[in-house]
């Protein structure tokens, strides 16, 4: 196994093509790391036999690990959440068929906070994971347990979704690649929905190669979701080796007040190699991005109150009896079944949009989110990418911001402007800072899916991460 | 903003959450808590000139073909049911119980 793991998903698939490598092999060696994982990773593991591949597939058989949110036809799909314990959907989400039909079949379910909402997976039915570069401490999130399969590989490769950090957070504080694309780039459709005007799905890979790959297999307009798109130009394998004429704006506003001085430091020198490899770096400014977590934490509980008001204990999932009333029904099954982060969500999300707040509040917010997308626009003028840290902090300590939700909710302050703008971005490794991960978020305009990697790409290559410490 | 005891109250109902009396001292607080940065927003002035977002991404009549596919079969949407019976989803009388 040691040598396999030294793999990345691009290269397995390599050998696997050339006939090098028997794709049951590298079934069955990832299928007992993640059968072994030890950091509460996964909430289901596949069975050892594997999955029959078909030769041409252009992922090899590279087994891919699926956020618990997904929908899996016949496999446990909980959302992390107890209101929904055991339950086995009856179809499987695009995303997922994609990457099976393209050769990537299904290694295991992994944990996440409760429908996405949270940035350490602390807020688990399934308990926490652990990050492995330190197991004292949160791996981020809300999809934790994906991040920290791919960083201590028991997973080549992994799907997540983000709707407002919960796949570029996760990666800076395991240290390894992730990226959320344009909005409607994947098909949302078997996604447990958590606020459908900001929810994606993206790769969490080793490494700028492999996000390419598996991205380019999950992306494409899908019949069964209208917002879902075709992009202009396929996924390409990036190859840039510098970046000539590259303009990076960096924002005031998300680079000050709030972020850890070793954050800023690592994010300060790889500015440095960016100019090195030919960019121009200017500082710029993003006005309304302060006031984008503000309007996220109106807009993303909103729509959450909407969206899980279906978990009513009638077609699925955990039913309480309450005093045998219909009305009681629901109130005690829904008392039982969500956790105390998904009732805060929901009571703000109702608060916001209950009658007398809705102008004040959710209207507003809105009108917020349209500022933010032109600040970004502005900046498109004068500069290919916009660049900051992806996480103000390094992974914190297991229960340090659980009893101080805003504490937590700032945690999304780099990663959620992008987000209510739907444009894309990245985060990859950028050193260590009092020896663990930090992230350097990239953003594009929407549809610079190709741009982002490339640049990225070349960066990955300066800076010269070494994650395999993760991977004892 | 605080936000009263009444108010969380009311906020549950709406929400079809049956809180604990921990929770509603607990919420109480912890809402009010990030209600006052949210209040940030109202720091930017008048916005009356302001399009709120209604979609991110420019996307005109997304429509797909009209086509007839099979929907699920009803033993199948059934499974996962806490409660099926008679070829559907059984729940309690809205009458029943003490009610409200």
């Amino acid at each position: 196994m040691s040598d396999l793991l030294q793999l990345t998903a691009a290269q397995a698939a390599e050998r696997i093509r050339t006939g090098e490598l028997e794709p049951e092999a590298l079934w069955s060696a990832y299928r007992e790391r993640a059968a072994g994982d030890e950091l509460n990773a996964f909430t289901w593991v596949a069975g050892p036999e594997a999955p029959a591949v078909p030769k041409e597939a252009p992922l090899g058989g590279v087994p891919v690990a699926v956020k618990d949110l997904f929908a899996t036809e016949g496999i446990p799909s909980q959302a992390g959440s107890k209101i929904l314990e055991g339950y086995r959907p009856p179809y499987t989400a695009t995303a997922v068929e994609r990457l099976h039909s393209a050769g990537a079949p299904v290694l295991g379910k992994t944990n996440q906070d409760e429908f996405a909402m949270g940035s350490s997976t602390e807020h688990s039915a399934y308990g926490p994971t652990l990050n492995p570069w330190d197991r004292t401490r949160v791996p981020g999130g809300s999809s934790g347990g994906s991040a920290a399969a791919v960083a201590a590989g028991t997973a080549p490769w992994a799907i997540g979704t983000d709707t407002g950090g919960s796949i570029r957070q996760p990666a800076a504080l395991c240290g390894i690649v992730g990226m959320k694309p344009t909005y409607g780039a994947v098909s949302r459709y078997g996604m447990i929905a958590f606020a459908s005007s900001l929810d994606q799905a993206g790769p969490f890979t080793r490494d700028v190669t492999d996000a390419a790959l598996l991205l380019g297999a999950m992306v494409g307009r899908d019949p069964r979701d209208s917002t879902s798109l075709a992009l202009p130009d396929p996924i390409a394998l990036p190859s840039a080796s510098d970046l000539r004429g590259v303009r990076i704006g960096v924002p005031e506003e998300l680079t000050g007040e709030g972020i850890e001085p070793g954050v800023l430091a690592r994010l300060e020198e790889t500015l440095d190699l960016a100019r090195e490899l030919g960019a121009t770096v200017e500082t710029m400014r993003l006005p309304h991005a302060p006031h984008a977590l503000a309007a996220y934490y109106l807009l993303a509980p909103a729509e959450a109150s909407s969206n899980l008001a279906r978990y009513d204990g009638v077609r699925y999932g955990l039913r309480a009896d309450g005093n045998g009333d219909l009305l009681h029904m629901y109130t005690a099954t829904r008392e039982a079944g969500f956790g105390a982060e998904v009732k805060r969500r929901i009571m703000l999300g109702t608060y916001a949009l209950s009658s007398g707040y809705y102008d004040a509040y959710y209207g507003r917010a809105q009108k917020v989110r349209t500022r933010i997308s032109e600040d970004f626009k502005t900046a498109w003028e004068s500069f290919d990418f916009v660049a900051t840290p992806t996480s103000p902090s390094v992974a914190f300590e297991l229960g340090a911001k659980l009893d101080d939700p805003l504490a937590m909710y700032l945690n999304d302050f780099c990663a959620v402007p992008m987000s209510l703008a739907g444009i894309p971005a990245i985060s990859i490794p950028n050193g260590l800072a009092d020896g663990l991960p930090t992230g350097f978020q990239l953003c594009g305009p929407a549809f610079s899916e190709n741009r982002i990697l490339d640049a990225a790409y070349a960066l990955e290559r300066a800076i010269g991460f070494d994650g395999s410490g993760a991977r004892a | 903003m605080s936000l009263t005891r009444d108010q969380v109250l009311h906020v549950a109902r709406l929400a079809r959450l049956e809180l604990t009396e921990d929770e509603v001292e607990r919420f109480g607080t912890e809402l009010s808590k990030v209600l006052d940065h949210i209040e940030t927003i109202g720091q930017l002035g008048p916005m009356d000139d302001v399009a709120p977002t209604s979609h991110v991404v420019a996307v005109e009549n997304a429509l797909r073909a009209d086509e007839p596919t099979p929907s699920l079969p009803r033993d199948v949407a059934l499974a996962a049911a806490p409660d099926a019976a008679m070829g559907g989803f059984r729940v309690p009388s809205p009458g029943a119980g003490s009610g409200e």
